[in-house]
């Protein structure tokens, strides 16, 4: 895969999913991101942390280039998902984001009602061609983000009707409803109060089981609470990444024992 | 996969395949290519607009003089040698260039028609001039000297090549001539006339394949109203009907087979061989310069032609080979203004260098006038300039005062609410609606004089004045807080704040605003003719009550004018509107890029 | 006496106001300027606006009243036989006295037996110049002195001044209600006028025009006969062409310019469509009516349609171009407003731009568009020299867009240039048309700027 020598702890004990090597990003002549190499692991949680500005959210939006949407941002290095590289100019961007899915850190239902948000993207991508197909991916979608109950009722009524942590999980639902292999979370609770917090966390546990899931997330405790290996990130290097478990009980590098014990950050 | 997801087999994966996406990147770029192509609709339509009025407008900017030889006789002027200007005034000066055009076409003197004619060729507002010249300088009197004259419009227009195009016909022979009475008999050694025969035999052809098209349209509307009337009887139609259609049938009918016949005349004269041709008015003009005169072409066999002179011969003696010339005046003479006679005499005012085009700084020095080569745009450029400062002098002041009060002092109520509400309904009113309360309150209740630049700068103002408030609210709006509070924090009052901090750091924003207004104040037309400033109007206004239009009236009023030279005065005084607006435009841009300041 | 003397006497006079007030206020301090209250600038600008204000007050009140008391002056000396006259010639008459002793246009020479008239005219606005120019300077006098005792010490000058110039700055905002007023009070009375001569239900749902026929009094129908219908059909009919042409034109434009170009093209495409709203409506009207028209009317000869030479379609069209920016612009505007959340969360399901733009940036933006596209409307409507120059006069009702159709602004163009009736119902008609036009106008605008102005409050 490559030649490379990298640390065991770099990859971790499941097979890895996405394989990112040698990653530089810059934002017209600043560097945000130095040499990253990092593996993510099929089916597990993989959460980045560390201060504001340490580039872990550059780094999460480069594994569905949605730093292509940014003027003047250019990234180097080889970012592989299941061995394709996704910078090759042959493989397709609206194909690698159908695998890869998002979430952000304000949620952002469009403007349109409940059903029609989850059956965005299966229509653009041609999934579900009859109504009781799409129906039916509309309901798995939200009773897997855990949002059925409470929406069932009102699945024509306008989506950002709904309370904040209810538009989170339709933004997840909406994620979901592609069927991705990987989902990206970039703060996902961040906008929200604690109770809403602990079912997004919930939440992302349960996905576990179908997705790869990396989440970006300014919380040590969230980190500790629903992943199984983290990542620190400070200034634009990757410090530190091991099982979640090691890093926060036994972190070897000093900066990221500074950072978890809240010295900084 | 893992077991997991394969327990739920309604999960789809979605759908990559490369059709699909071949597809979804096709609309893709189609969506993209909408989006260029209405902008490259919108500026082609932009581009159109400015070529289409330059390409009409340009040659407005130039004019045709004519140089005359005028005698100033004192029998004529001045009669009794008092030197009196009295006198002299009174005299008659168009008599004068008429004797000089009377000399310069001795020929042309013979008919009524004819002189009428020859005068025409200079314009009507000469003698203006002459008399002007005479009065300054009485000392001109007893001399005889050349003077460029204004020509007519027509002549202008020919000059300018709008007439019809000259062409040369090459002639090989001697020209031997003879006179009988009016008709001249000419004929050349080297069968150039033959030539013309053909010539002439093709357009018999051309126009006869015109009139068969004709016929044709014609034919199928007979078709088609014998399908009609077929139609019309299966259907038991109402006998109004089937007589109406009956009708539309028979004269139908009728002309095709007039059509046809003429058909069949022309193409018998286009297919004779040798014989003769008569010259109409419906066939390119053919004539022969010779001897200091011109002569038209009236029939022609083979070598041989007969003619009538438009330009009397100094004498019948033959031409030497390349000493006289067959000329084509390519539209024939019932289809332009100017007869045959007319274009040979400008012609040969043009050959002999005594018709010039030169730059017509009267486009730019005089008023209006129903004669196109004498009308200007100084009468509506004055008007324009007044009615801007009535305009400027009323909305600045209080715009820029309405707006500080609504943006720094107004308190945050219903009242001031409804205000903003007004100006911004204000600003999208139709502006003819502001000619009309400018009509019923200025005019008919305040009894202010009609047409004055006085009435239109107050109704330009009342129409600009939202403009201004919104552009310097913004401008206000802009300056950040902090200085404020700094002014106000040293002890300042909120008018000191105001006028000391506030309004001097907006002012490049709020002039920026005012000169936009002004520039829409400029281009407004339809308010205008609301409150008389329609009239027509001679003389340069010379205040803010006397009658006066403005510039884009002034386009109003001579884009309906009959008068073809007008078309070409018409796009030239848009020319000037626009450079106008375009100036304001950029001093406004300069204006913002010059104080922009990013807080 | 000139009004503009007047003015600039009673200006130099505020200014010397000014200076005195100054030099007044030094003066009672002393010569110690930190013993008064306010600075001495403030005390000369509190007397030269008790020397200004209260005159430029009474001038104004002054020249509304004057031509209203010379014109009964007028008309008390008009000969007896004024009696026989027809009103309106009477009225014409009367007109052209006045323009001729205001030095206007005149139509006609004044007849000697209304000489006498003309010259009482004349004498009471000569009277009335003068009292006029006495009674100024009283108010001025008595205004300054008043001013000028009152400055002292302790007068709070600077206070009572800028109270006095926030008085002046709420009356500089109250014009613009003042026009709004001014514009329904003047159309609504005169409108009033025009329905006591014709039936509303006739105006409004009649569907025959034509006003001409009222020229002459003793005509059979002379009445003439005021159905707008065929005029609100014209204008509408003429307007929808003009929205074909710019809605598609400026949306797509609008999507380019905020969803795909690169700044550099953005910087040049916007402002060369800008351009298309500053080009004067006259000029897009000698486009239409000696480009646009000949060359849809050749068309038309050529594939065999007969294409008026004042068709609807080419005033329409020229118009659909004048209104693109008003389209494109605020689309754009809107457009922009649009988070960035909502197109990253598109994208990140796999969306292509387009797929993005039609399914969530256009639904999102919807109301400003709609918006846009009302002020686009009411443009369209209110456009007059256009329409003026390149569509027909004859009420004709028809949807066909190759013939000649009129337009309400058209008509009240052709009602009021030249040579106007006072109070004939062809004159009023005009202003009927113009309140319809006004209130149609107006209820698009509130709506569309509602409409906008919630869309930015959602997005702010």
């Amino acid at each position: 895969m490559s030649a490379v020598e990298l640390s065991p702890d770099a990859v971790g004990k499941n097979a890895p999913k996405i394989v990112a090597r040698g990653v530089n990003v810059f934002y017209g002549s600043a560097q945000a991101l130095k040499e990253v190499d990092l593996d993510v692991g099929e089916h597990e949680v993989t959460a980045l942390i560390g201060p504001s500005g340490c580039g872990k959210s550059t780094f999460l939006r480069c594994l569905n280039r949605m730093n292509d949407v940014i003027e003047g941002c250019r990234v180097e290095g080889r970012i592989e998902l299941d061995e394709d590289d996704i910078y090759d100019r042959q493989l397709d961007v609206v194909q690698l984001r159908a695998r890869v899915g998002m979430v952000f850190q304000k949620p952002n239902p469009f403007p349109k009602s409940v059903y029609d948000n989850i059956a965005y993207g299966p229509r653009i991508h041609g999934v579900g061609q009859s109504k009781s197909e799409m129906d039916e991916i509309v309901e798995t979608s939200l009773t897997r983000a855990g949002l059925w109950n409470e929406v069932k009722d009102r699945l024509q009524s306008p989506g950002t009707g709904l309370s904040g942590g209810q538009q989170q999980r339709l933004c997840i639902a909406r994620a979901i409803a592609v069927n991705p292999e990987v989902i990206l979370m970039d703060e996902p609770c961040s906008a929200l109060d604690p109770i809403a917090t602990a079912r997004i966390e919930e939440l992302i546990d349960e996905l576990r089981q179908n997705f790869t899931i990396v989440i970006v997330t300014h919380s040590m405790q969230q980190a500790a609470r629903v992943s199984q290996r983290t990542a620190f990130f400070h200034l634009g290097n990757l410090v530190e990444v091991g099982d979640t478990e090691q890093i926060f009980t036994n972190p070897r590098d000093e900066r990221t024992e500074g950072y978890i014990t809240g010295r900084f950050g | 996969m893992t077991d997991a997801t394969l327990d739920r087999p309604t999960i789809r994966r979605p759908d990559l395949s490369a059709k699909r996406l071949g597809k979804r990147y096709a609309a893709e770029k189609r969506f993209q290519l909408y989006g260029i192509l209405a902008i490259l609709a919108a500026v082609l339509m932009l581009g159109v607009l400015l070529v289409s009025i330059v390409a009409k407008g340009y040659s407005a900017f130039a004019q045709t003089e004519i140089a005359l030889e005028i005698h100033f006789d004192p029998a004529e002027l001045d009669p009794d040698g008092t030197g009196d200007p009295e006198v002299i005034g009174r005299a008659n000066f168009q008599g004068l260039i008429n004797e000089a055009l009377y000399r310069e076409f001795p020929g042309a003197t013979g008919d009524r028609q004819a002189r009428r004619a020859l005068r025409g060729l200079v314009s009507s507002g000469a003698n203006f001039e002459l008399r002007r010249m005479v009065m300054e300088n009485p000392a001109v009197i007893g001399t005889t000297r050349t003077l460029w004259f204004r020509s007519s419009d027509d002549v202008d227009v020919f000059l300018k090549g709008e007439v019809t195009d000259i062409e040369a016909v090459e002639t090989r022979g001697r020209l031997s001539l003879s006179e009988t009475g009016d008709e001249i008999e000419l004929s050349s050694d080297a069968d150039d006339f033959a030539g013309v025969l053909a010539a002439v035999k093709r357009s018999l052809a051309a126009e006869a394949d015109e009139i068969e098209s004709d016929a044709a349209r014609e034919a199928s509307a007979v078709a088609f109203y014998e399908s009609e009337l077929e139609r019309l009887r299966a259907a038991n139609a109402s006998s109004e009907e089937i007589a109406s259609a009956e009708a539309s049938l028979a004269s139908h009918a009728e002309s095709v087979e007039r059509l046809a016949a003429r058909v069949e005349t022309l193409r018998a004269r286009a297919a004779a061989t040798g014989g003769s041709e008569e010259l109409d008015d419906e066939l390119p003009s053919f004539v022969v310069s010779a001897n200091g005169g011109v002569v038209k072409l009236t029939s022609v066999a083979g070598s041989r032609a007969t003619g009538r002179a438009l330009i009397g011969l100094e004498s019948a003696a033959p031409a030497a080979p390349g000493a006289w010339q067959l000329r084509r005046y390519v539209v024939p003479e019932a289809s332009r203004r100017l007869s045959d006679e007319e274009v040979a005499w400008i012609d040969a005012l043009e050959q002999q260098g005594k018709a010039e085009l030169t730059f017509a700084s009267g486009f730019f020095t005089s008023g209006d006038s129903r004669e196109p080569e004498l009308a200007g745009i100084w009468g509506a450029a004055v008007g324009s300039f007044y009615t801007l400062i009535v305009t400027l002098i009323l909305s600045f002041p209080v715009g820029v005062l309405a707006a500080v009060y609504l943006e720094e002092f107004a308190p945050k109520n219903r009242i001031t609410d409804l205000i903003e509400v007004n100006i911004n309904n204000l600003a999208a009113v139709p502006s003819i609606v502001f000619g009309l309360l400018g009509l019923a309150v200025f005019l008919n209740f305040f009894g202010l004089p009609r047409s004055a630049p006085l009435v239109g700068g107050m109704v330009l103002a009342l129409m600009t004045l939202p403009t201004i408030i919104i552009a310097a609210r913004a401008a206000l709006k802009a300056v950040p807080p902090s200085i404020r509070e700094a002014a106000l924090g040293i002890g300042a009052s909120r008018i000191q704040t105001v006028t000391h901090h506030v309004l001097p750091l907006a002012m490049p924003g709020v002039l920026t605003g005012t000169i936009i207004g002004m520039a829409q104040a400029l281009g407004e037309t339809a308010p205008l003719l609301m409150i008389g400033m329609v009239a027509f109007i001679v003389d340069i206004p010379g205040g803010f009550t006397d009658p006066a239009t403005v510039l884009p009236v002034q386009i109003y009023l001579w884009a309906d004018a009959p008068e073809r030279a007008f078309v070409a005065k018409t796009s030239a005084a848009i020319m000037v509107l626009l450079g106008f607006l375009v100036l304001m435009n950029a001093l406004a841009v300069y204006l913002r890029k010059r104080f922009e300041r990013r807080w | 006496m000139n009004v503009l003397t007047i003015l600039v006497v009673m200006v130099g006079l505020s200014v010397a106001g000014y200076y005195l007030g100054t030099r007044q206020a030094v003066g009672v301090a002393g010569g110690q300027r930190s013993r008064l209250h306010s600075l001495p600038s403030y005390h000369g600008l509190y007397l030269a606006s008790w020397v200004l204000l209260p005159a430029v007050a009474l001038l104004i009140v002054w020249l509304i009243v004057e031509p209203h008391v010379a014109e009964q002056a007028l008309i008390a000396n008009l000969p007896a036989s004024v009696e026989q006259m027809d009103p309106n010639t009477l009225r014409l008459t009367i007109g052209d006295i006045e323009a001729r002793a205001l030095g206007g246009i005149v139509g006609r020479e004044v007849a000697p037996e209304f000489q006498p008239a003309a010259e009482a005219y004349a004498a009471t606005l000569s009277i009335s110049r003068w009292l006029m120019a006495a009674c100024l300077v009283a108010v001025m006098a008595i205004g300054g002195l008043l001013a000028f005792r009152s400055i002292g010490v302790e007068m709070r000058a600077r206070n009572r001044f800028e109270r006095i110039a926030e008085v002046i700055m709420i009356g500089a905002a109250t014009i613009a209600i003042l026009t709004t007023v001014g514009i329904i009070l003047s159309l609504l009375f005169e409108t009033a006028r025009f329905f006591a001569e014709v039936p509303f239900f006739e105006f409004l749902f009649g569907l025959q025009w034509s006003p001409q026929t009222a020229l002459r009094a003793d005509q059979v129908g002379s009445s003439g006969s005021f159905g707008a219908i065929p005029l609100f059909a014209g204008t509408l009919l003429i307007t929808l062409i003009a929205l074909c042409v710019a809605v598609p034109i400026g949306l797509f434009a609008a999507i380019y310019m905020s969803e795909y170009a690169t700044p550099r093209i953005r910087g040049t495409a916007k402002p060369i469509l800008e351009i298309l709203a500053g080009v004067p409506t006259v000029v897009y009207g000698f486009f239409a009516a000696l480009t646009v028209a000949p060359f849809f009317r050749g068309l038309g000869q050529s594939i065999g349609l007969d294409v008026s030479s004042e068709s609807a379609l080419a005033a329409g069209s020229v118009m659909g171009i004048m209104i693109i920016p008003f389209v494109s612009s605020l689309s754009d505007d809107v457009m922009n407003a649009v988070p960035q959340s909502l197109r990253d969360g598109a994208f990140a399901l796999g969306a292509t731009k387009s797929e993005t733009i039609r399914q969530v940036i256009l639904p999102a933006a919807l109301p400003g568009i709609v918006g846009a596209v009302l002020l686009a409307t009411s443009r369209a409507i209110g456009e007059t020299m256009i329409v003026v120059m390149a569509a027909g006069l004859a009420a004709n009702l028809t949807a066909n867009p190759l013939e000649a159709v009129t337009t309400v602004t058209v008509q009240i163009v052709t009602l009021l240039v030249g040579d106007q009736e006072f109070d004939s119902a062809k004159t009023l008609a005009a202003f009927a048309l113009g309140l319809v036009l006004f209130v149609v106008t107006l209820c698009l605008n509130i709506f569309a700027l509602h409409i906008v102005r919630k869309y930015r409050e959602k997005y702010d």
